[in-house]
C-alpha cells in the first residue's frame, strides 16, 4: 500500500495489547515520550478472548494515574482495528500526532531527573 | 488474606513532603496477591512520586524493595543493609497495617510511613475483587450459623437475625449487599438445621477484642522478650 505516518512514532511489538503492562506505559512518559496510545484488535475478535479489553482497562487506569501525577492523562489512549486495515493504522497514527502536538511536549522533558548520590 | 488498598496518590505525597531519600518497602504475600503491594506496585508508586516531585521541581531519590514478608523478623532482617547503606530520610511500607509497624518497630530512627490502607480478611472471588469474610472478632459463630459469618455480613453485626431491614435477599444499606441472615437461614434449611438459630444467642465480649495475642499451645515467648 506504501501509506505513509508520521516518522515520530516509535512501535513496539507485543503479541497481544493484554501484554502491556501498566508499568510500561508509566515508565514511557517517565523516560520522556509525549504521548503512548496502544493499538489492539477490535473488541470481540481478541485471540486470547479479553486481551484487548485488559489493555483498555489499563489505558484507563494510567490515564488516572497521570492525572494524578499532574500529566494530562488524554496523552494515553486505546485504539482498535484489525489487522487487514493498514489506512486505518495509518490514520490512527495521524491523529494521535495531531493530538499530541496540540498538548505539547511532556512537561517531564524539561526537568532532569534526580541522580542517586554516590553511596 | 489480608487485603489492602492503596492510599490515595495525594495523601502519599502530602506525607512524604520534605522527604528526599526514601525507600518503599513491599511485602511479597497477602498486599502481593490482592495487587496492592507487592514488586509490581511498589515499582509504580515510586515512578509516580519520581514523576510527580520532578514535576514540583522537587526531585525525590525513591527506591523499592519488597521482601516475603513483613510481619517476619526474618524476612525484614535482609533490610539492615540496605537501610544503613542507604541512609534514607524516610521508609515508606506497602505492607498491611501489620507489617507497616513491624517495620516502624525495627527501625524506630527513621520516620516511617504507611502506604496503605488494611481493609480486612477477604477472599479472592476473581483477578481483583477481593470480599471482606472475616473481622477476627476472636469468637466465631460460624458453627450455628452455617458457615456464614454475620459479624461480617451483617450491616448491624446481629447475632439473632434478620432484623425489619432484610429486603428478599437483601439488606436495606443496599441491594447489592446480601442479608446474612437470609443466607444463613437458606443455608441452614438446605441442611435442615435451623433449630441451630433458633435458640437466643447472648451478647458478646466485644471488650475482650484488643490488643490480642495469639501463643499457641507448646510456645511459649522467649525469655527476654517478656516484660
Amino acid at each position: 500500500m506504501r501509506l505513509t505516518y508520521p516518522t515520530n512514532i516509535k512501535i513496539l511489538r507485543v503479541p497481544c495489547t493484554g501484554k502491556v503492562d501498566v508499568m510500561y506505559m508509566l515508565r514511557c512518559f517517565q523516560e520522556g515520550a509525549d504521548g503512548v496510545y496502544c493499538v489492539g484488535c477490535l473488541e470481540g475478535n481478541c485471540h486470547y478472548n479479553e486481551g484487548n479489553l485488559q489493555c483498555r482497562e489499563r489505558v484507563n487506569h494510567i490515564h488516572d494515574l497521570l492525572e494524578e501525577i499532574g500529566i494530562e492523562g488524554d496523552r494515553v489512549r486505546m485504539y482498535n482495528l484489525s489487522s487487514g486495515e493498514g489506512p486505518t493504522f495509518a490514520k490512527f497514527a495521524q491523529e494521535m500526532t495531531e493530538h499530541i502536538l496540540s498538548l505539547g511536549p511532556n512537561p517531564l522533558k524539561a526537568k532532569p531527573r534526580k541522580v542517586a548520590a554516590p553511596a | 488474606m489480608i487485603v489492602a488498598q492503596r492510599k490515595p496518590f495525594a495523601e502519599i505525597k502530602e506525607m512524604l513532603q520534605g522527604y528526599n531519600k526514601v525507600l518503599n518497602v513491599g511485602c511479597g504475600t497477602c498486599v502481593s496477591v490482592c495487587l496492592t503491594g507487592g514488586e509490581k506496585e511498589v515499582a509504580v508508586l515510586n515512578t509516580e512520586l519520581e514523576m510527580a516531585r520532578r514535576l514540583d521541581d522537587d526531585p525525590i531519590d525513591i527506591q523499592g524493595h519488597t521482601i516475603e514478608r513483613q510481619c517476619d523478623r526474618e524476612y525484614l532482617a535482609e533490610l539492615d543493609s540496605i537501610i544503613e547503606e542507604g541512609k534514607f530520610d524516610a521508609l515508606m511500607s506497602m505492607a498491611c497495617g501489620v507489617g507497616i509497624q513491624f517495620l516502624a518497630e525495627r527501625y524506630p530512627l527513621i520516620p516511617t510511613f504507611p502506604a496503605v490502607d488494611t481493609s480486612g480478611l477477604a477472599v479472592n472471588q476473581t483477578v481483583g475483587w477481593y470480599e471482606e469474610r472475616c473481622r477476627s472478632c476472636s469468637q466465631c459463630v460460624l458453627g450455628f450459623t452455617g458457615g456464614i459469618c454475620p459479624i461480617t455480613m451483617c450491616a448491624k453485626r446481629l447475632l439473632n437475625g434478620p432484623c425489619g431491614g432484610t429486603n428478599k435477599g437483601s439488606c436495606e444499606i443496599s441491594n447489592d449487599q446480601p442479608c446474612a441472615w437470609f443466607r444463613i437461614w437458606e443455608r441452614l434449611s438446605g441442611q435442615g438445621r435451623l433449630d441451630s438459630i433458633k435458640k437466643i444467642n447472648t451478647t458478646r465480649g466485644w471488650k475482650d477484642q484488643a490488643p490480642r495475642n495469639l501463643m499457641q499451645p507448646g510456645y511459649k515467648k522467649p525469655e527476654k522478650m517478656v516484660k
